[in-house]
């Protein structure tokens, strides 16, 4: 049987869905991995890069981690996780992925919010607002797009991501591959693929609803999307 | 033995492990370095055809850009699990991988930079008589040439950091002395390698820099002047 009607079958197969290593397991675990990873790396980043953003200060250092954050293997962090605590467990790969996300997060949504139209910025000082006022009612709102499209794309790598944590023996879709791989089974590698892939792309399009839902008033404006910048393409 | 002792407690820095196992260091260095510059080279070969590709034909930006996007979504586990079939178990597999992971930066950038050039600079030299391939290599290249660096160092530093994963088929480069390391708790060795690693691409990134420098001299002189 060929690789993909191979690959079909076994992603059409109920027993391959179900048990303690099914899709649906895995699935979950993978969800829990990156959804956790994704909130603390959020968490962490945005606020820190808005209020560099806001106080236009510490540019270079926001670029600079997101290229040093670039070179430093995500598989060696985890490694070096797993080894330093001894276990395979949960919080390697969580602190794994968060120190891989918050690089781009910080540097793009600096970016974002250095992206807002100085002129509105200095008309609000002009009417009076106070740092605060002008953080919340002008530079977030039209940062919001720029911000989000950063988490989006964040998102997306995690995703990819967080298969490694299949090598020292975590769960998520990873183990699927690793598990394919170790048996000679094609088709049950190509199947873990495709599942990654399909749930990397679906959250995408859940994000990019989000993002339309979100901002009503760029609807009636002619569409500008925030360009996606060369320098948040990251390798997974 | 002072030495001795840091391998019997498993240490994480270990001068004698670094003394023992020297050898080994640097035949993964080697492994990590042409591998990393094999598909950097491949990938700058094939994405600059791409962006010519996509600028001339511009229904063929959208799904050469659709294509490499889609491309990032494939974790590097999983590819380089699918391309096994292809290439056996061997480097091929991981240059590969890494070759179609560099695309999706390489093409990008390549298309900007060129997007960017001024149309008024190709009419000159059109007026000045260059066919389309000197106005390409005399004019165009050189113009995008900060674009087309940029997006070599960013596929350079992300190829080293990402040819570890490459140990899951025994070609990883210093991934596989981390590997190697995981699997017996070495500490050591784990440290080592990933501190090499990490070396590698700071200093690829450096000495590209300084390239980019070299080739594209006016943008230090504007910079001076303004």
């Amino acid at each position: 049987m060929g690789t993909i009607p191979g690959a079909w079958d076994w992603l059409t197969t109920g027993a391959n869905w179900t048990g303690t290593d099914g899709v649906l397991q895995r699935l979950g675990e993978h969800l829990a991995l990156t959804s956790v990873s994704m909130a603390i790396a959020c968490l962490v980043a945005l606020p820190v890069a808005i209020l560099l953003g806001h106080l236009g200060k510490g540019g270079a250092l926001a670029v600079n981690l997101s290229n040093v954050g670039r070179a430093v293997p995500t598989f060696a962090i985890l490694v070096l996780l797993v080894v330093a605590t001894n276990s395979a467990r949960y919080w390697p790969t969580v602190i794994a992925l968060v120190l891989f996300a918050v690089p781009p997060l910080l540097t793009n949504t600096y970016v974002g919010m250095r992206q807002v139209d100085r002129d509105a910025v200095e008309a609000a000082r002009g009417m009076g607002m106070t740092g605060g006022q002008l953080l919340a009612r002008v530079e977030l709102p039209l940062a919001a797009p720029f911000v989000m499209s950063g988490v989006r794309s964040a998102a997306v790598q995690v995703i990819a991501t967080a298969t490694l944590a299949a090598i020292p023996g975590e769960g998520g879709l990873g183990r699927i591959v690793t598990a394919g791989f170790a048996q000679f089974d094609t088709p049950k590698v190509v199947a873990g693929a495709v599942l990654v892939a399909a749930f990397a792309l679906l959250v995408e399009g859940v994000f990019l609803l989000l993002q339309r839902l979100v901002s009503p008033a760029r609807k009636s404006r002619p569409a500008r999307r925030p360009a996606r910048s060369t320098h948040q393409m990251e390798f997974t | 033995m002072a030495g001795q002792d840091c391998l019997a407690a498993n240490e994480w820095i270990c001068g004698e492990f670094v003394r023992t196992r020297s050898q080994e260091l640097v035949d993964a260095s080697v492994e990590h370095l042409w591998i990393t510059a094999a598909s950097v080279a491949a990938g700058v070969l094939l994405a600059l055809p791409l962006a010519l590709l996509a600028r001339r034909w511009r229904a063929a930006a959208t799904p050469v850009l659709g294509v490499t996007t889609v491309l990032y979504t494939i974790p590097s586990l999983a590819l380089f699990s699918l391309l096994v079939p292809v290439f056996g178990i061997s480097a091929s597999v991981v240059v590969t991988g890494l070759t179609l992971y560099s695309l999706t930066i390489l093409v990008r950038n390549f298309l900007a930079g060129l997007d960017a050039v001024p149309e008024d600079a190709r009419e000159a030299a059109r007026g000045m008589g260059y066919g389309p391939i000197r106005l390409l290599w005399e004019v165009e290249l050189p113009l995008a040439m900060p674009a087309v660096m940029a997006g070599v160092r960013i596929a350079t530093v992300a190829t080293v950091s990402l040819t570890t994963v490459g140990s899951i088929i025994g070609y990883g480069g210093l991934g596989n002395l981390i590997k190697e390391g995981m699997q017996s708790f070495f500490k050591a060795e784990v440290l080592t390698a990933s501190v090499i690693c990490v070396v590698f691409a700071l200093v690829a990134d450096l000495l590209l820099l300084g390239v980019q420098r070299l080739l594209t001299p006016w943008a230090r002189a504007a910079k001076a002047a303004g």
